[in-house]
């Protein structure tokens, strides 16, 4: 018996998602059971998906297939390589892992609204997000990632009675297809040199990785190409959208767009760059690593100030997505002076940072979940003390901030590490604006990193520490089973990649091989699957299995030292330097935590702070209560799109007095028209 | 034979760290003492003052959760692990490998988190507030260390601590712009990252200008004894640290344990040293103010980078 092979299985994949989609409103009427069916079909699905990019990563071929369906003459393409199967990987497994946690969570709306529309666009989501990975032609891309964007934009406006929810799936339908259009033109141009500007025959990738492109238009379609993803991927100051949409979509959404779909819009800017187009000028990737760092460090920076705990996830990810460039402008210099090693292991660092986020940060989204499922709440200035009331949750959340702040030995510390390694290596790089910017990028990547880490003691010490401070008595509870086993997977693959990266590198060097022509996992694994070794021995080498083993041992040994004594701990009153008159109103909380930092970086930020006394009437001195209020704005309304709108509205106004509802007047525009063509054709 | 010998430094590390650490911080001690006109009670006080905490009962706050309880261990872990990769006494190191310098960053950074979570578990105002200002501090303090260390990889050629001394030790001393840089900023970083005057005072008990004291408040018996250990230890490896990258001479080579001695003795002079010079600075400058302290760490951070850029143009 031959197994099928990993393009059949990915298809296949496509497929019962497809159908589950198309299935799911004939359930419409019984809802339990549509949540049972379509969430145990679409993690059959996952797990299809999941074999098919483990095989095709490891195997290194390239598979291809013709489908003749579509127009005349424009059949679908479709190819499964490494590169693919890479990321093919990456979203069945978060789409395996949340797909577990949904059937808990969607539970959660049973008895308040219909889920159907949710069943049926996530299944759609996900069919479009694998098809975006098998499309071999600009034509078939650009169907499926339409696909996603608009099964997107219905699952992030699923609560569509709060405005909030639509005005955030408006901005994100609108940010979305001005990406399309840029990418539709970049498209456009490689189609039309490879074909001579005669026909349509240039619409495959493999016409357009043959096209004579002149190097002038190169440079147009890269950077127009750069734009369109960087829209989908949240990369600033395109990026508006995410801390919308993130928070308005039902967090299991959110986990796949956060996890997944920025990862997709990463592909799609690998396929093109490394793939698609030779790299003809250094500042290509420049551009890339510019825009990263101002990514990875504002969006770190805004994470920092929010209040609402989704939010903050979500311009984590706009920072995350900033790391994920560094490192792949960092490859894209290395490959334009053909240094193909390191570029392989900037390129590395980059893809590693890819699966690392995507689980960590599904797994922090999904514990969002957990805690809106549990309290009701998004406020963390109304949160506190969770971690008595949900143990588990609270347990496994941890996990994620310390993946997300990069402590070892879990996964975030390994693509940290390697980015490092990469931009140590830079001194190697000639002219002097590439010197200039390498350590300064990796002085704010450091910058980036011990902030979140910041960010991340945040969240866990004001959402699950210290005492509830909303109102009333606490009245969360602990999850639902299956949503504990998704975030527990989640843990667990977060710890994997984190204590043998050197397996998960092995396994993914065909990867870079077929991107960049060199690999590092065979000096990687060169002194076996204990020790990552990027380059060699001697320039670094990091064992994962071995820190977290002598921390283990080590804190072992002192437990059994330290408890010799039996019985030795009482419970008490907290003591707090004798004061007795505590409230839980006295605890810091998001805003003052972050406090400090309001001072340092505020010059970076359009803050507004408000302080009023309850009391107009007494003076300032005897007052009894103060209301305090912090308004953080994003720089980027002010600076490009407030201008952007006001000047579509000044346009739209004055194209406005060409209408005047007389149709002899319309009759006149006609006419002009008409014979400016006859005067001009 | 080599791997042996390698083990028996690795563990004769360990116990110098562990042993050596409250000695050291008696040492600062005794000597503040003096310069401050007052009497010491010892350089052995700390070993005193740990078996004191380790035999009395613990109190935890009501509603510690599991977080606060478990956090001293992980500090202390994580703390231990940084003390085996930092060659102290000899360069052999089997552990050395385990993690790089970036790692090594990396771990004091889990002790701290953990230590920052446990100052925000029982939900006291000082508590959040001495996470919240140790976080400040350190998100500041730990890309400036960063940096640093990195100025001093790339003039070694490598991250990996055991071989950065090897290098380091064996190549004719050079004045380089960059390792100058780096030192400054070293210092800088080591005297934030161990809580000591000017950016925060580890005698005070004073509310407003406590950052670490305050997160570790509620912490009572052996949990204090575990965490007051660590932050000994911490003192111990910034200071052996710095050695280590900037005066390595008389640190022990591969295979000679005739150099056992030779760094044990140099170790003692060179801490002693450092002692002395901390003392001067406690006893001569005053605590800055809390928003004072990012300007500080703002200049060790811009040293370091102009450490960096300068190997990367003029090196």
């Amino acid at each position: 018996m031959t197994l099928p092979t990993p393009l059949a299985c990915a298809f296949f994949s496509v497929l019962i998602y497809i159908i589950t989609a198309v299935a799911a409103p004939f359930l419409a009427s019984r809802q339990a059971s549509l949540i049972k069916i379509t969430f145990i079909f679409s993690s059959i699905a996952s797990a299809f998906g999941v074999y098919a990019g483990f095989m095709a990563v490891s195997s290194g071929q390239a598979e291809t297939l013709t489908l003749p369906i579509g127009l005349p003459d424009l059949a679908f393409y479709l190819r499964l390589d490494s590169l693919s199967g890479f990321f093919l990987l990456l979203t069945a497994l978060l789409g395996l892992i949340v797909s577990i946690y949904s059937a808990g969570y969607v539970k959660g709306f049973l008895g308040s609204r219909q889920v159907t529309s949710l069943a049926v666009f996530y299944c759609l989501f996900m069919a479009g997000m694998l098809l975006v990975l098998l499309a071999d032609d600009a034509y078939f891309f650009m169907i499926a990632w339409e696909l996603m964007t608009i099964s997107s934009f219905f699952l992030v406006c699923f609560e569509d009675e709060s405005l909030e929810a639509r005005r955030a799936a408006f901005i994100y339908l609108l940010m979305a297809h001005v990406g399309a259009m840029l990418i539709l033109l970049a498209f456009g141009i490689m189609a039309g040199f490879a074909a001579g500007f005669e026909n349509f025959s240039g619409f495959t990738f493999d016409a357009m990785r043959a096209a004579p492109i002149p190097h002038k238009w190169t440079s147009i379609v890269f950077v127009l190409a750069f734009f369109g993803f960087a829209a989908k991927a949240g990369v600033i100051p395109m990026h508006v959208w995410l801390p919308e949409a993130h928070p308005s979509a039902p967090s299991n959404v959110s986990a796949l767009m956060s996890g997944v779909m920025l990862k997709i819009a990463i592909y799609a800017l690998i396929r093109v760059t490394f793939d698609i187009l030779p790299i003809t000028a250094w500042w290509w990737g420049g551009l890339v690593f510019c825009l990263g760092l101002a990514s990875a460090v504002m969006g770190i920076l805004y994470a920092l100030m929010q209040v609402d705990l989704k939010r903050l996830l979500a311009y984590s990810s706009v920072e995350n997505v900033g790391i994920i460039m560094i490192s792949l402008g960092l490859a894209m210099i290395f490959k334009f002076h053909n240094m193909n090693l390191l570029a392989a292991l900037a390129l590395t660092a980059s893809l590693y940072h890819c699966l690392n986020h995507a689980l960590f940060k599904g797994l922090l989204f999904m514990g969002a979940g957990s805690i809106l499922h549990a309290t009701r709440e998004r406020n963390m200035e109304r949160m506190g003390g969770l971690i008595h009331k949900m143990p588990q949750t609270s347990f496994l959340f941890l996990g994620g901030c310390l993946a997300i702040a990069a402590l070892p030995p879990f996964n975030g510390f390994v693509s940290e590490w390697l980015a490092f390694q990469a931009f140590l290596q830079s001194s190697v790089l000639p002219g002097q604006i590439l010197k200039l910017i390498s350590p300064i990028g990796a002085a704010l990547l450091a910058l980036t990193a011990a902030l979140c880490a910041r960010c991340f003691v945040k969240v866990y010490g004001v959402v699950f520490l210290g005492h509830w401070r909303g109102a009333g008595q606490c009245k969360a509870h602990e999850v639902d089973l299956s949503m504990r086993v998704g975030m527990s997977l989640a843990v667990l693959a977060c710890l994997g990649l984190g204590i043998f990266p050197t397996i998960v590198i092995g396994w993914m060097d065909t990867v870079t091989k077929g991107l960049t022509g060199a690999g590092i996992g065979a000096s990687a694994q060169a002194h076996g699957w204990m020790w990552l070794t990027p380059v060699s021995a001697e320039r670094a080498s990091y064992s994962g299995p071995l820190v977290f083993a002598v921390i283990a041992v080590v804190i072992f040994i002192v437990y059994l030292v330290f408890h010799s004594r039996k019985d030795c701990v009482r419970r008490s009153a907290i003591w707090d330097c004798g004061y007795p008159k505590l409230t839980n109103r006295m605890q810091y909380n998001s805003t003052s935590f972050a406090m400090p930092l309001r001072r340092i970086f505020g010059s970076l930020l359009i803050i507004k702070e408000t302080v009023r006394p309850g009391d107009a009437s007494r003076p300032l001195a005897f007052q009894q209560r103060f209301a305090f209020e912090v308004k953080i704005f994003d720089r980027a309304w002010y600076i490009i799109y407030k201008p952007l709108s006001q000047a579509a509205f000044w346009i739209a106004r004055h194209a406005m007095r060409l209408q005047h509802g007389r149709i002899q007047i319309y009759l006149v525009y006609s006419f002009i028209t008409l014979i400016l063509l006859l005067v001009f054709a | 034979m080599n791997t042996a010998y390698s083990i028996i430094m690795e563990a004769a590390q360990i116990a110098v760290i562990l042993a050596g650490a409250p000695l050291f911080v008696g040492w600062v001690r005794a000597l503040k003492c003096r310069a401050q006109g007052r009497t010491s009670a010892g350089i052995f006080q700390p070993y005193r003052d740990l078996r004191r905490l380790f035999y009395k009962d613990v109190v935890l706050a009501e509603n510690a959760s599991w977080i606060f309880r478990s956090a001293p261990y992980v500090v202390f872990g994580a703390t231990v692990l940084a003390g085996a990769i930092i060659p102290v006494i000899s360069t052999d190191l089997p552990l050395s490998l385990t993690a790089d310098v970036i790692a090594l960053v990396a771990i004091f950074a889990i002790a701290r988190f953990f230590t920052a979570l446990a100052g925000m578990d029982i939900g006291t105002a000082f508590g959040g507030m001495g996470s919240s200002r140790e976080m400040m501090v350190a998100s500041l303090a730990e890309p400036a260390m960063l940096m640093s260390v990195f100025t001093i990889s790339l003039v070694a050629g490598s991250t990996t601590l055991s071989q950065m001394v090897h290098t380091l030790a064996s190549s004719a001393f050079v004045l380089r712009p960059s390792m100058a840089l780096a030192l400054m900023a070293f210092i800088l970083v080591a005297i934030a990252e161990t809580g000591r005057i000017p950016v925060d005072n580890p005698a005070t008990h004073l509310e407003l200008t406590m950052i670490h004291e305050a997160m570790v408040l509620e912490y009572s018996g052996r949990h204090l004894a575990l965490i007051e250990w660590a932050g000994m230890i911490k003192l111990f490896l910034f200071s052996s640290l710095g050695i280590a990258l900037f005066v390595p001479w008389g640190i022990g080579g591969p295979q000679e344990l005739l150099m056992l001695p030779v760094s044990i003795v140099s170790l003692i002079i060179k801490l002693a040293f450092i002692g002395v010079c901390l003392v001067l600075v406690e006893t001569r400058l005053a605590k800055m103010r809390v928003f004072q302290v990012p300007e500080f760490l703002g200049v060790a951070f811009i040293l370091a980078t102009l450490g960096m850029l300068s190997f990367f143009m003029l090196e």
